[in-house]
């Protein structure tokens, strides 16, 4: 619980983490109330009231807040509804990155020997697996779904978090309070999670903005390639159609809107993340 | 195993491995596939007979362990099959694309990274200055943005609004190039290749930024740096000829893997320039189903980015004296 509190402290001394925290929200919030926040049906093809004609590639105004795409939908809704897919993805994929990769870290280091120089090849070989190429191919194999891209992330991006945790606890493993546990007849698993985990609490609560970040960044980028979840509308999915249509020429306002939900909410974890760092790394703070 | 000859060998041989992992795990996965490959070879329709004799010609009726001896046994030859779509040998359909991908890599980091030690160097002087939060909030957005939307707003900006650079490809419309040389030594290909290698140096270059700064952070803290300036040094010359010249040496050997990172990034960028890279490759090879392509290209990448983590790891024990090989 002290954690918990260390943490909220670092987050609310820091001007840009506050800043973060607050854009976090309000997109947890437009992804929760999504149909009620949208002032249209996103895939809804919307006729202008005045003319009575499609109201295809009209730009930002009071009427349409982030202007309309080449069917005529409004891009603020679609941009409302989008919020859903990152963060799930987001926040599901780094749980899932940071308790392999604080696992294997864990294990590597506590053990070492055998068992260490086998996880670290495997964190070798997740480390020459190009990322971005990977998650196309796998997710091409085994369709396009929100599950399967989690998947992908969860299956290589642990490598980071597994590095750093394995060498804190190499280090670890070598002070007094680990030798006396083990002494007193602790087992390993106890000695593990109960003694050592303790100490690299700081680096998985630093991992998981990141990976919250990464993870957003990946599905938007596999999304853009065209290997998206079809049946959802997503932010990486929407730039694939402008970009496809040839918005770039057109309609401006169409890329804008979404990429620039992206920064937002990579920017907001990432300064998070950086009110965090001095908690692992206490040397940052002087 | 003795000294640091013999980390080289056990490291080198570590990476071969790695790479023939790498090559299984492909193999597998595209043996995964749904759907009858034959059929992405061949019109659907084509009778039993032709698929058959298809089949044979790819060596798809054998069992799964002899296609994947002869897969390896080919692969450790240079051999990476025919590509489904051209008929072509995978080699010969990517071998310009490594140079594609390297060059605009390279452009790019060459762009990043003194860029970011140098800003880097500057912020950690200007602690909780308003010029400090201010850099770190710069290079964090463009390290939030993805690749790919910038390079879509660089695009509408520089070259539709302003007409400033070409974009897509790497040379014009029409151009053929007789050889190598003259695809690459001309300033058409490096007015095509200044947008998409700012975009990407854009983005790489918040780390090597970050990193720079805490480095320097942490040099200035050190007692040689109290000496330079009690000495009556000038800041600037405190700054860079003491705290700079220690800072840096991390940041040296971040490098390497950073440009192993670096290549596989690439992909969403080759694609919005439409720049004929590895990575664009995979993404159009997979797009079309032509897995042997889609293999060899990412087989290729990877090899170059186990290059890269090499060299890196060897870099690291030649520049740190502090590490040892010997085991105790």
């Amino acid at each position: 619980m002290d954690l918990i509190k260390t943490i909220f402290r670092a987050i609310l001394s820091d001007r840009l983490a506050i800043f973060g925290l607050v854009v976090i929200i309000l997109f947890i919030f437009a992804a929760i109330f999504a149909p009620y926040v949208a002032p249209y049906e996103p895939r809804e093809i919307i006729k202008d009231t005045d003319t009575g004609l499609v109201a295809k590639y009209k730009p930002p105004s009071l009427k349409y807040w982030f202007g309309t795409d080449n069917l005529a939908r409004d891009i603020f809704s679609q941009v409302v509804f989008g919020s859903r897919i990152a963060l799930v993805v987001g926040f599901l994929s780094a749980i899932l990155v940071v308790f392999v990769g604080t696992n294997v870290g864990l294990v590597a280091g506590y053990y070492g020997g055998r068992t260490d120089n086998f996880l670290m090849r495997i964190v070798d070989i997740a480390y020459a697996i190009p990322f971005i190429p990977f998650a196309v191919l796998l997710v091409a194999l085994l369709q396009p779904s929100i599950k399967n891209l989690i998947l992908v992330m969860a299956l290589l991006m642990w490598r980071a978090p597994a590095r750093v945790i394995r060498s804190q606890v190499l280090s670890l493993s070598q002070r007094p309070f680990v030798k006396s546990a083990r002494v007193a007849g602790a087992s390993n698993m106890r000695i593990i999670y109960q003694h050592i985990g303790p100490n690299i609490l700081p680096f998985v609560f630093l991992y998981i903005p990141i990976s919250v970040g990464w993870a957003i960044i990946a599905e938007a980028s596999v999304s853009f390639l065209g290997f998206g979840d079809p049946r959802v509308i997503s932010w990486g999915g929407m730039l694939q159609i402008a970009f496809a249509s040839g918005a770039m020429r057109i309609a401006w306002w169409w890329t804008l809107a979404p990429g620039l939900a992206i920064v937002l909410v990579v920017i907001s974890v990432y300064f998070i993340g950086r009110a965090l760092e001095p908690l692992a790394n206490p040397q940052l703070l002087k | 195993m003795r000294g640091f000859r013999g980390y080289i060998i056990v490291r080198v041989l570590q990476s071969i491995f790695t790479v023939l992992v790498i090559a299984t795990i492909l193999f597998f996965l595209f043996r995964a596939a749904p759907g009858d490959a034959v059929d992405y070879m061949i019109d659907p329709t084509f009778p039993p007979e032709v698929k058959e004799q298809v089949r044979a010609r790819f060596g798809l009726d054998r069992p799964v362990s002899e296609q994947y001896v002869k897969y390896m046994w080919n692969l450790l030859q240079g051999d990476m099959g025919i590509s489904f779509f051209s008929q072509r040998p995978v080699t010969r359909e990517i071998a310009d694309r490594v140079w594609n991908t390297l060059i605009l890599a390279l452009a790019s980091f060459l762009i990043a990274y003194p860029l970011g030690v140098f800003l880097g160097a500057i912020l950690a002087t200007k602690r909780k200055t308003k010029i400090d939060s201010g850099g770190i909030t710069f290079s964090l957005f463009f390290r939030s943005a993805p690749l790919f939307w910038t390079g879509m707003i660089f695009i509408t900006i520089f070259s539709i609004k302003l007409d400033l650079f070409p974009y897509g490809r790497m040379r014009e419309i029409g151009y053929e190039a007789d050889n190598l040389f003259q695809t690459y030594f001309s300033l058409d290909f490096l007015h095509h290749l200044i947008l998409p290698a700012f975009v990407a140096g854009l983005y790489l270059a918040a780390l090597p930024m970050l990193l720079m700064r805490n480095s320097v952070l942490e040099t200035l803290d050190e007692d040689y740096i109290e000496l330079a300036r009690a000495k009556g040094l000038k800041e600037r010359e405190v700054l860079f000829r003491h705290g700079v010249r220690n800072a840096i040496l991390p940041i040296v050997t971040a490098a390497a893997v950073y440009i192993g990172l670096a290549l596989g990034g690439m992909a969403v960028i080759e694609v919005v320039f439409s720049w004929p890279g590895l990575g664009k490759t995979i993404v159009d090879a997979v797009t079309a189903k032509d897995y042997p392509l889609a293999q060899g290209a990412f087989i290729i990448l990877a090899i170059m980015v186990s290059v890269m983590n090499l060299v890196a790891d060897l870099l690291y024990g030649y520049l740190d004296p502090r590490i040892t090989y010997t085991k105790s």
